[in-house]
């Protein structure tokens, strides 16, 4: 006994101040992060309301899911098509005048700020709010269009086939983060080397494929991810500029917001638990294909092989 | 000479990108602000004039507009966010010392789930939190908000908070600790003192986040004298079907953007630095 204890007191010596210093994490990942995503996993085999118990319905929810949920299948099709349009668009943005900016003009710190302020501020109700007022049928892209062709364009956020594109669009205006992580990126690489393909006649695209597109891999490849997951979770702008409800007919009927009207609107918890993991798997399968990819396309340059 | 040519053909052709881009961008918010301070009847006929005069009634009569005023919805949003901010800085900076200078039993098991939660969709917590709050009566209050901070669920800011003190010379602490201190002399004396930067970026992105949060808050308050900002501007947009409210709708937006464009003004070099941090370390 007095041998145990001898070893207890001395695993608190060594260890005690470090799980001190890490309580409030332990809480907070056992009580708010671990502990619900277990329960989300169970609970995505049940019914609950909230009002009766849990009900255990085995596969069920699974297999509505998978056969007969035609809202999911569609609120995919258009979270898809988000990620799909406005990723790349969003990143080449960002890289064209991320490329611009490095080759330093006057007022690059004007610029970046331009650049940066709608992807700090576009997190915000308001801007889903001025989006909404921007794309209305008398918005002012309406009358831009009107000054400029003559033509009185429709109501593009109350239109099915165009609602998703305004969406799109607002993704893209905010490509300032990513700007900033791509300039961070370009100026590391050495000038010399664009000097060095200048001498040697190589042309700006040669120079762009052969210099910058390698070197740059790796925070292209971060920026890819991130920006994908980020995409895949976006809620705001949908909820603003749909009412809430993917209006028009379901054409901006997000995953999030999907999961959001199943869980507190229509109060199928287990089901909405179950569409959480769902996004878990897309993502994390999404990721796993990344950087399974990105051994062919991904040079790190400390690689010494 | 053909050479210059071509360079200053560049350079102009930059430019013209540039500050087309610029224009691109900031005409929105240009647009947003310049229609707060028209009267309604010009907001839509007249989208590019600008306003005859500085009309302020458009923020006199949306301020008080809804049936609490938004004298209250800041209030709410300012508490909210500023206890977000405190329980972020603590609760992050003790894990990240503990991950960046303490030796303890399972230390890199820890951080490896730390960092699997950064990759987590909050979505996979969602619905088993808001049961667990219901169940604990805290739906309604302000606490789901709130706590969570103190319980460092930002991993994000932990990972910061890591990386800025691994870059601390070790000598320091090694020092102090032969003249006998204790870990929390260190943590309190030594590293958050030289770690103001990145505690610095870590308040910046807490208050931005907690007070542009949406779904928390659309979750979590009921009770309109509790809203936040952005649930006040929602129930603008959800009451006013009429169109004579777009006017005070576009003055309490513009104002609801001045809080985090004041961060911005501020503290712009900190905000971008920990933009291209966060990606570039990693």
């Amino acid at each position: 006994m007095p041998a145990r204890q001898g070893r207890l007191v001395r695993f608190w010596r060594r260890n005690g101040a470090g799980y001190m210093f890490l309580l409030p994490w332990l809480i907070g990942f056992f009580g708010l992060t671990l502990g619900p995503a277990l329960a989300s996993l169970y609970l995505s085999f049940t019914n609950y309301d909230l009002l009766r118990p849990p009900q255990w319905t085995g596969l069920d929810n699974i297999k509505y899911a998978l056969f007969n949920d035609v809202k999911l299948r569609h609120s995919l099709s258009v979270t898809f098509q988000y990620v799909i349009f406005g990723v790349p668009m969003r990143l080449a943005v960002a890289l064209g005048l991320a490329m611009i900016l490095d080759r330093s003009v006057r007022g690059v710190g004007f610029y970046r700020a331009a650049f940066y302020l709608p992807s700090l501020l576009g997190a915000s109700v308001a801007i889903s709010v001025m989006w909404r007022q921007l794309f209305g049928a008398e918005g002012l892209i309406n009358t831009l269009l009107f000054l400029a062709t003559g033509w009185q364009g429709p109501s593009w956020i109350s239109h099915p086939d165009y609602a998703l594109w305004t969406l799109i669009a607002l993704n893209v205006w905010q490509f300032g983060s990513p700007m900033i992580i791509f300039l961070a990126g370009l100026r590391q690489i050495p000038e010399d080397l664009y000097e060095a393909a200048s001498m040697d006649g190589a042309s700006g695209w040669r120079q762009f494929r052969k210099i910058t597109l390698p070197l740059l891999a790796p925070v292209i490849f971060f920026n890819l991810v991130l920006q994908t997951i980020e995409a895949f979770k976006a809620f705001t702008q949908a909820y603003i500029i749909s009412g809430g409800q993917g209006w028009p007919a379901d054409s901006t009927l997000f995953y999030s917001l999907y999961l959001y009207i199943e869980a507190f609107a229509n109060f199928r918890m287990g089901y909405a638990s179950l569409l959480a993991w769902i996004l878990l798997l897309i993502i994390g399968a999404f990721t796993a294909l990344a950087f399974w990819t990105s051994k062919y396309w991904v040079y790190y340059e400390d690689e010494s092989r | 000479m053909n050479r210059r040519a071509r360079k200053i053909g560049n350079q102009i052709f930059r430019h013209v990108v540039l500050s087309t881009a610029a224009v691109v961008m900031l005409f929105p918010l240009l647009w947003l602000i310049m229609s707060a301070f028209k009267p309604d009847s010009m907001i839509f006929s007249h989208p590019l004039a600008l306003p005859e005069k500085l009309d302020f009634s458009a923020f006199v009569n949306g301020w008080t507009e809804l049936r609490v005023s938004f004298t209250t919805f800041y209030k709410n949003s300012f508490i909210i966010a500023g206890l977000a901010v405190v329980g972020n800085l603590m609760a992050c900076s003790l894990t990240a010392f503990a991950f960046a200078r303490l030796k303890f039993w399972g230390r890199s098991v820890w951080f490896a789930l730390m960092l699997g939660t950064l990759m987590l969709p909050y979505h996979v917590t969602l619905v088993p939190q808001y049961i667990m709050f219901l169940k604990l009566g805290w739906v309604g209050s302000y606490l789901p908000l709130i706590v969570p901070k103190f319980l460092a669920v930002d991993a994000f800011f932990i990972f910061l908070m890591v990386q800025f003190f691994r870059g601390i010379p070790r000598e320091i602490d090694e020092a102090a600790t032969m003249d006998g201190c204790g870990p929390w002399r260190i943590y309190w004396k030594i590293m958050l003192p030289l770690s103001t930067p990145v505690l610095a970026t870590a308040a910046i992105f807490s208050f931005i986040w907690t007070y542009d949060d949406f779904l928390g808050p659309l979750i979590y308050l009921n009770d309109p004298r509790k809203f936040t900002v952005p649930l006040a501007l929602r129930a603008f947009v959800d009451g006013s079907g009429g169109e004579s409210l777009y006017g005070e709708l576009f003055a309490m937006s513009t104002l609801s953007l001045v809080p985090v464009f004041i961060v911005f003004l501020a503290f712009q070099r900190l905000i971008i630095r920990g933009v291209a941090l966060g990606a570039l370390k990693r």
